[in-house]
């Protein structure tokens, strides 16, 4: 073999393209900063805008480059980022689809820009998507109502448990302060819980990574708000016990808390509602195939159950009159135009209030909504049965450990005695976005895998041999990757010992 | 196929030979027999959601948002929108950037981090403060997250947030919900002219108060002359001093680090988005010494093995995904893609441009509070101060009626009160703030 790690990849999979990602350099950098390009300052005349000087500062300092000029820094910029549509994006958790571009240009229609402050009368098409959408998600949820407005799944949470918060204290029944949460749970559920002034009961798993009854039943009390689960877990395994979680939880006069980002394994098979499930949240950047951002925006819309209803965020959307047209949206059927109906807002009677300054993230909930109505009945729960055979077949073709099962939508391989965080580097070579790492920590040397339904059984062929080729490799070449991305392997600790978070910190570094 | 409606997900590229042949590989007959899901607990219904081509949702969506009537909107108090340049768009909607998740693999993730950082890199030169961060949902929940910085750094001595009485009710109503987990409670303190009063103000300041938050320009549009007092009482409180501001705004008017500003939250989708139904972006930015107690993510500086200079997502330990109840704030996704927007319409505008938007907007709103303070029945400005964008109005008759004839000539502005609008210019040209003053004059009439 080649002392090269870079040609390793090319004899270990010689059939195979090979993937290089593009780097763009300038004397000895990766593409400078628009700050080296150009600086220039400017002095602010205050008298020009007609204010007096006490008013304004004296001097701005930005770049100033030719559109042409930034045209190319963000191309190379972009062609320095790795997104779905540069290869298999295999994030557990994360559900990485592709993301239909239809969806961007419904977004970007031109009555889909409306300011929030609209009088109703004038946005009749924005409260009807949203009212449409509210309809989709209570179905697809088994819930009875829906709120848009949390602007991504952590405010989801955040809305979940204020409106637990506020069922509670209406009912007499404040003194709860305890929320129970598995341990291998999302890290948002924690936090979540603790911003709502309560403190977390964690909750460990039995030996099959499952819920531990036992435990459940020792952490379970009249202090009990809520129990915040996720189903399938995070190993990917339906809690089969569910419906006994519910009843225990019930029992102390607790809520039993969905947390959606894994509902993209339960389409059309299972609903949150039927479960006993009293309030979820719905990230519909994950299930519903609307891009990530980068990080986002997304939204993660709440359903609850009738009884929760009064508490939710304010307003909400709801038809005017209960008639014929809007029957029609209830049964929906092969329309392609409005309902003509005529929509209005409204305060839920007991609402915790606003949870953003407005409505959310509308441009996401469009894009949500266009690909729902794209997909109907039969695409969404096609979704869910390929993204369980996807993540099953990619399983079995692994040469890693995966210590629990049967899973669903995604998988936990265990690194054994590599390091989870270098493989993972190590697979960025072959092309491919690694897994979720080092995490849930259930499992040693996590590698949390979730394909999605997107990926063909070639694609996830390759995934398999790019997983089998580094689970072959030496420590020495797992350490010594990436080498085909556009930086490589990049030292993390110092940029924390040592935060430099602006140019103007380069800057003084530098001087 | 192709155009017609489909009975599975169009985006799974499964032919029926590649299923049967990994149903095979698993030993299973059909893919039912993966789902281990006990049956008092299965779906066996239909949402009864119909599938349709692309072609039919595409028709569906602009038969819907087709009803939105296509009014002129002069309408601001805390959503402004700005005409976004088409390269903005462009660049933006380029794939790897629309379709990347958060950069937890930095090294293949360096464009998207670049941008990150020079989004950082603008807001630090906008507010003289030393760091931001990569971004927050929207102003009022950056408002929120104040709030419990607030109460993470001065958590013994206090119990007290106060914010202006005219602040925007979405904005109250997000604080008061950030802070119900803490003991922090909300209170109002009095404004005059719509900006600070500083003596009522530095009356009701005492040991209990942990922040004061101000803005400027405020809802109302009227830019604060008293920033700098407002910065040395809270200071001497021993109170956090947060101000509300945006990027178009802090390019023209007082540097908040000037006036003793602590923190500085607010919307950045100024620049970058169009109205959206009120989708925004939250600007965070503060001193350098409360990095360890910042929400949100953070883009940092580090080299690489080829010693190039590289960047990383940064300081993660204060973030849930690892502190778990003990991080910062409990954001996760957040407006990444927004803030990459937004840093391609200020790096389009540079700092001239922006300065120049500022200064348009600034003499737009006094231009056209003159124009219509001359008709009949009609006093423009109320309040006795120098503004941004936004302006209050009194008109003899009501203002409903007003708002809704407006609306019959093809003008959104808003209702303050029974004989008060609102107008602001930011989403309007000059023909149609002329076209405005036309339709005005008959309407107050």
């Amino acid at each position: 073999m080649s002392e090269n790690p870079t040609d390793q990849i090319e004899e270990s999979t010689s059939n195979e393209r090979r993937f290089d990602q593009a780097r763009w350099t300038t004397n000895g950098t990766y593409e400078p900063l628009l700050s080296e390009k150009n600086r220039t300052d400017i002095e602010i005349d205050a008298e020009a805008a007609g204010l007096p000087d006490e008013l304004t500062r004296d001097s701005l300092s930005l770049p100033s480059l030719a559109e042409s000029e930034l045209a190319r820094h963000y191309t190379r910029l972009s062609q320095h980022t790795y997104g779905i549509t540069s290869g298999p994006y295999p994030l557990g958790s994360c559900t990485m689809k592709y993301n239909p571009p239809y969806t961007e240009d419904v977004a970007a229609l031109p009555g889909a820009s409306v300011h929030p402050d609209r009088d109703e009368g004038t946005v009749q098409g924005t409260l009807e998507l949203l009212y449409r959408l509210q309809d989709y998600l209570g179905r697809i949820g088994g819930m009875d109502a829906v709120t848009l407005q949390p602007p991504a799944g952590a405010a989801g949470e955040f809305v979940g448990i204020r409106v637990a918060t506020a069922y509670h204290e209406h009912n007499g029944d404040g003194n709860r302060d305890e929320v129970i949460i598995p341990e291998s749970a999302h890290g948002t559920n924690f936090a979540t819980a603790a911003l709502g002034g309560y403190d977390v009961v964690s909750l460990p798993s039995d030996d099959a990574g499952r819920v531990d009854l036992e435990a459940l039943e020792a952490a379970l009390s009249e202090k009990t708000a809520a129990l915040m689960l996720t189903n399938p877990n995070t190993l990917g395994l339906f809690e089969r016990d569910i419906e006994q979680i519910a009843e225990m939880v019930h029992d102390v006069g607790g809520l039993l808390y969905y947390d959606g980002a894994n509902l993209n394994a339960l389409l059309g098979r299972a609903r949150p509602g039927d479960m006993g499930f009293d309030v979820m949240h719905y990230n519909v950047h994950k299930t519903f195939a609307t891009p990530h951002g980068g990080g986002g925006p997304g939204a993660g819309p709440v359903g609850v159950v009738e009884e929760l209803a009064p508490f939710l965020p304010a307003p909400r959307v709801r038809p005017v009159d209960d008639d014929e047209s809007t029957a029609d949206v209830r049964g929906d059927d092969l329309a392609t135009s409005s309902t003509g109906a005529t929509y209005e807002l409204f305060d839920p009677e007991y609402t915790i209030g606003k949870v953003h300054g407005f409505q959310g993230n509308w441009l996401v909930l469009v894009k949500a909504f266009a690909y729902i109505a794209r997909l109907g009945d039969e695409g969404l729960a096609d979704a869910s049965a390929k993204a369980v055979l996807n993540a099953n077949y990619l399983g079995s073709r692994i040469d890693y450990e995966i210590p629990y099962g049967p899973f669903h939508h995604e998988f936990v391989a265990s690194a054994g005695d590599q390091d989870a965080a270098d493989v993972a580097k190590r697979m960025l070579d072959y092309g491919v976005h690694p897994p979720t790492t080092k995490w849930p920590e259930i499992v040693p040397q996590a590698l949390m895998t979730e394909p999605t339904e997107v990926e063909s059984k070639e694609t996830l062929d390759q995934l398999a041999a790019a997983f089998d080729a580094v689970a072959r490799e030496a420590d020495e070449t797992l350490e010594g990757s990436p080498n085909r991305t556009t930086a490589r392997r990049i030292d993390q600790t110092s940029a924390a010992r040592n935060p430099r978070l602006s140019w103007h910190a380069l800057t003084e570094t530098e001087d | 196929m192709h155009g017609s409606r489909t009975t599975g997900s169009p985006y799974a590229p499964h032919t029926e030979a590649e299923t049967s042949a990994m149903l095979a590989e698993l030993g299973v007959e059909s893919v039912e027999a993966l789902f281990d899901i006990p049956e008092p607990v299965r779906f066996d219904d239909s949402f009864g959601i119909d599938a349709r081509s692309e072609r039919e949702t595409r028709r569906l969506l602009e038969s819907i948002l087709d009803r939105n009537d296509d009014l002129t909107e002069l309408l601001g108090r805390g959503h402004y929108s700005y005409y976004v340049p088409s390269l903005v768009d462009h660049l933006s909607d380029r794939s790897e950037f629309l379709t990347s998740y958060t950069q937890y693999q930095p090294e293949v993730s360096q464009g998207f981090l670049q941008v990150l950082f020079e989004y950082q890199s603008i807001l630090v030169e906008l507010t003289g403060l030393e760091i931001a961060n990569c971004s927050m949902y929207d102003a009022a929940s950056a408002l929120g997250e104040a709030a419990t910085l607030a109460d993470r750094l001065r958590q013994v001595s206090g119990t007290t947030v106060l914010v202006p009485d005219i602040l925007q009710s979405g904005k109250r109503s997000t604080l008061e919900n950030y802070v119900d987990g803490t003991a922090l409670s909300v209170e109002s303190y009095p404004t005059a002219d719509a900006t600070v009063d500083v003596d009522a103000l530095t009356d009701r300041l005492d040991e209990d108060v942990v922040m004061v938050y101000a803005e400027n320009p405020t809802v109302r549009g009227t830019i604060d002359p008293n920033l700098g007092s407002i910065g040395d009482v809270t200071t001497d409180a021993d109170a956090l001093f947060v101000l509300g501001s945006d990027p178009i705004a802090l390019s023209l008017l007082e540097r908040p680090a000037d006036v003793g500003a602590d923190v500085v939250i607010g919307d950045a989708s100024v620049l970058g988005l169009p109205t959206s139904y009120g989708m925004g972006l939250g600007l965070f930015a503060t001193r350098e010494e409360f990095l360890r107690q910042v929400p949100g993510r953070l883009v940092g500086v580090s080299e690489d093995d080829d010693d190039r200079r590289a960047f990383t997502l940064t300081l993660q330990t204060r973030e849930q995904h690892i502190r778990r109840e003990r991080a910062t704030s409990n954001i996760c996704t957040n407006q990444a893609w927004v803030a990459l927007r937004t840093a391609i319409h200020a790096a389009m505008l540079g700092p001239g441009g922006m300065v120049d938007l500022a200064k348009r907007d600034v003499r737009r709103a006094r231009e056209l509070a003159e124009r219509i303070d001359e008709l009949d029945g009609v006093s423009a400005p109320v309040h006795d101060r120098h503004h941004l964008r936004e302006f209050v109005a009194q008109v003899d008759r009501s203002a409903n009626t007003v708002a809704r004839e407006l609306e019959d000539h093809g003008f959104a502005i808003h209702v303050v009160d029974d004989r008060e609008i609102q107008l602001c210019v930011s989403g309007a040209t000059d023909d149609e703030l002329d076209d405005f003053v036309a339709a005005f004059e008959e309407v107050v009439r």
